[in-house]
């Protein structure tokens, strides 16, 4: 077990560092500017000093990804058990859930603050619009792929609707969710940022994308990578966020997950 | 054809329990491949264990699921006798659920059928004892041998004490010696049930071990060559397969098979 941490984290580790002091060194050999290019140093400094704004602003923009990508679970799961109960259904509406995934995110925001007022709403709705297309798609990819002959056994045995679809189709198509979840994860931070840049100042204070803006503004590259490098973080613990549920779910029976 | 239905009732002294199935003219067409059936009659006597041979692709599957009501007739009709009798279908892999233990998937028709709870584990695991599987309730379908899947998969099939049994080439993926056992299981199963039990196989030998009555199908569409009963002892062991007498009456059926085209 312990070998097995060892081998899994030094590697990476080790690489880390030895990027990060390639950085260091070819800025300072190179005398780079720091509003071009700051060396991690000064990110690190310019990042402790401005800490806890860093954290609010983490805090804020998390709220907002997490409200969209709930209900992107919400809806797309429901959706796709709509869609799923009929061919005609899924003919019907699928091509516009399509359409809409194809629509810019850059695009519909400033539509989304017409609508809804600047504030945490639009930016979940951002970060909403993003992230239900994958998670539709994956859970209708599982729903369709049942095996008929499973299909036949509930059938013989009487099984109403709602036993068909919570012993059945929804088991069967949970390694597909957990795929939707994992890529709408990401894309719900994404979408929350893009919400940010043009929803601007929300009630709860500035999110990660109004103050990537406004170190932007001011040439402060410093802090602008520090905040990116918080956005990065988000993303990344959603994702081992949906990992660890998808490993709790399916570790006994999916060979995707076997250690 | 009839003569031969009859012969075999007198067989059977007493009348035994289980499930009458009759097929009157059945007739089956999918569409863009023509017949499937066409002008089939049988008449299966309760209690009964008869073997569906066949080549394969001949139409005999599609027979077993009409009579579990999967699939339906066109023209013609096929019926249980007592119609709302319990029905337990065997595909042709166990076709088990991955995520539930090998327990949960035995209860699961219970819990179809809406059984109390209290019921289903003291049934799921008598299901077990008898194909041999209780020390593994726990295991999930992963960790398990094709042949142990299969074990389950009957299993399932036996806990709601079905009153028919009907098995499509069960065993075909097994290797040779797993499948002599479970056939064995199979028989020892039927001997101590009263169940009616059909059996759709390519196999003459596998037929021939396991049944009172042996129906050989044409190829497509399925027409009956030869009904015969097989005429061997109710207790039947691995070794009979080479003797004399389990060889004469594998003849007629391989003959019924050349006959009828199907080489």
């Amino acid at each position: 077990m312990k070998s097995t941490w060892t081998n899994t984290l030094i590697p990476p580790l080790l690489s880390l560092v030895g990027m990060l002091a390639a950085w260091e060194s070819i800025v300072r050999i190179l005398s780079i500017p720091a509003y071009l290019l700051p060396p991690p140093s000064n990110i690190a400094s310019a990042g402790i000093s401005n800490i806890s704004s860093l954290i609010n602003a983490s805090i804020v923009t998390a709220q907002s990804a997490l409200i969209g990508f709930l209900l992107s679970i919400v809806l797309g799961i429901s959706l796709a058990v709509i869609l799923g109960t009929s061919r005609i259904l899924e003919r019907a509406f699928y091509p516009y859930a399509v359409f809409l995934q194809t629509v810019p995110i850059v695009a519909i925001a400033p539509l989304l603050v017409i609508w809804f007022g600047p504030g945490y709403k639009a930016v979940s709705l951002a970060a909403f619009i993003v992230s239900v297309f994958p998670i539709m798609a994956n859970t209708l990819t599982g729903l369709r792929s049942v095996d008929p002959a499973l299909r036949d056994l509930f059938r013989l045995h009487g099984a109403t609707k709602a036993q068909t679809l919570f012993l059945l189709s929804l088991p069967h198509a949970t390694p597909n969710i957990v795929t939707g979840l994992r890529v709408a994860g990401g894309l719900a931070v994404i979408g929350a940022i893009v919400g940010e840049f043009v929803a601007g100042f929300s009630e709860g204070g500035a999110g990660l994308g109004i103050r990537i803006l406004e170190t932007y503004r001011l040439l402060r590259t410093d802090l602008l990578f520090a905040y990116v490098f918080c956005a990065c973080i988000l993303g990344l613990s959603l994702f081992g966020c949906t990992n660890l549920l998808g490993f709790r779910l399916m570790r006994r029976w999916h060979p995707s997950e076997k250690v | 054809m009839s003569t031969a239905a009859n012969l075999h009732s007198e067989q059977l002294d007493p009348p035994r329990e289980g499930v009458r199935v009759v097929v009157e003219h059945a007739e089956r067409v999918f569409p863009g491949s023509g017949f499937v059936l066409q002008d089939l009659s049988l008449d299966i006597q309760p209690g009964s264990f008869v073997a569906l041979l066949g080549p394969s692709g001949c139409g005999k599957s599609t027979l077993l699921r009409i009579i579990a009501g999967l699939d339906r007739a066109d023209a013609g009709k096929v019926y249980l006798e007592p119609s709302n009798a319990r029905i337990a279908y065997v595909f042709q892999d166990a076709h088990l659920l991955p995520w539930r233990t090998v327990l949960e998937n035995v209860m699961l028709p219970l819990e179809l059928l809406g059984s109390p709870k209290s019921n289903r584990q003291a049934a799921a695991m008598a299901a077990l004892t008898k194909v041999g599987l209780a020390a593994d309730a726990e295991r999930v379908p992963a960790e398990l041998s094709g042949g142990m899947k299969m074990r389950v998969s009957l299993a399932r099939a036996l806990v709601t004490e079905p009153k028919i049994l009907l098995l499509d080439e069960p065993f075909a993926a097994l290797d040779e010696l797993t499948r002599q056992r479970l056939d064995d299981q199979l028989r020892a199963l039927w001997l101590e049930h009263d169940m009616t039990v059909l059996f759709v196989t390519h196999s003459n030998s596998e037929a021939a071990y396991l049944a009172e009555r042996c129906v050989v199908f044409s190829p497509r569409p399925a027409r009956i060559v030869l009904d015969t009963p097989i005429d061997l002892p109710r207790e039947r062991e691995a070794s009979l397969r080479t003797e004399a007498r389990f060889a004469k009456v594998l003849g007629p059926l391989y003959e019924a098979l050349a006959k009828s085209g199907a080489a």
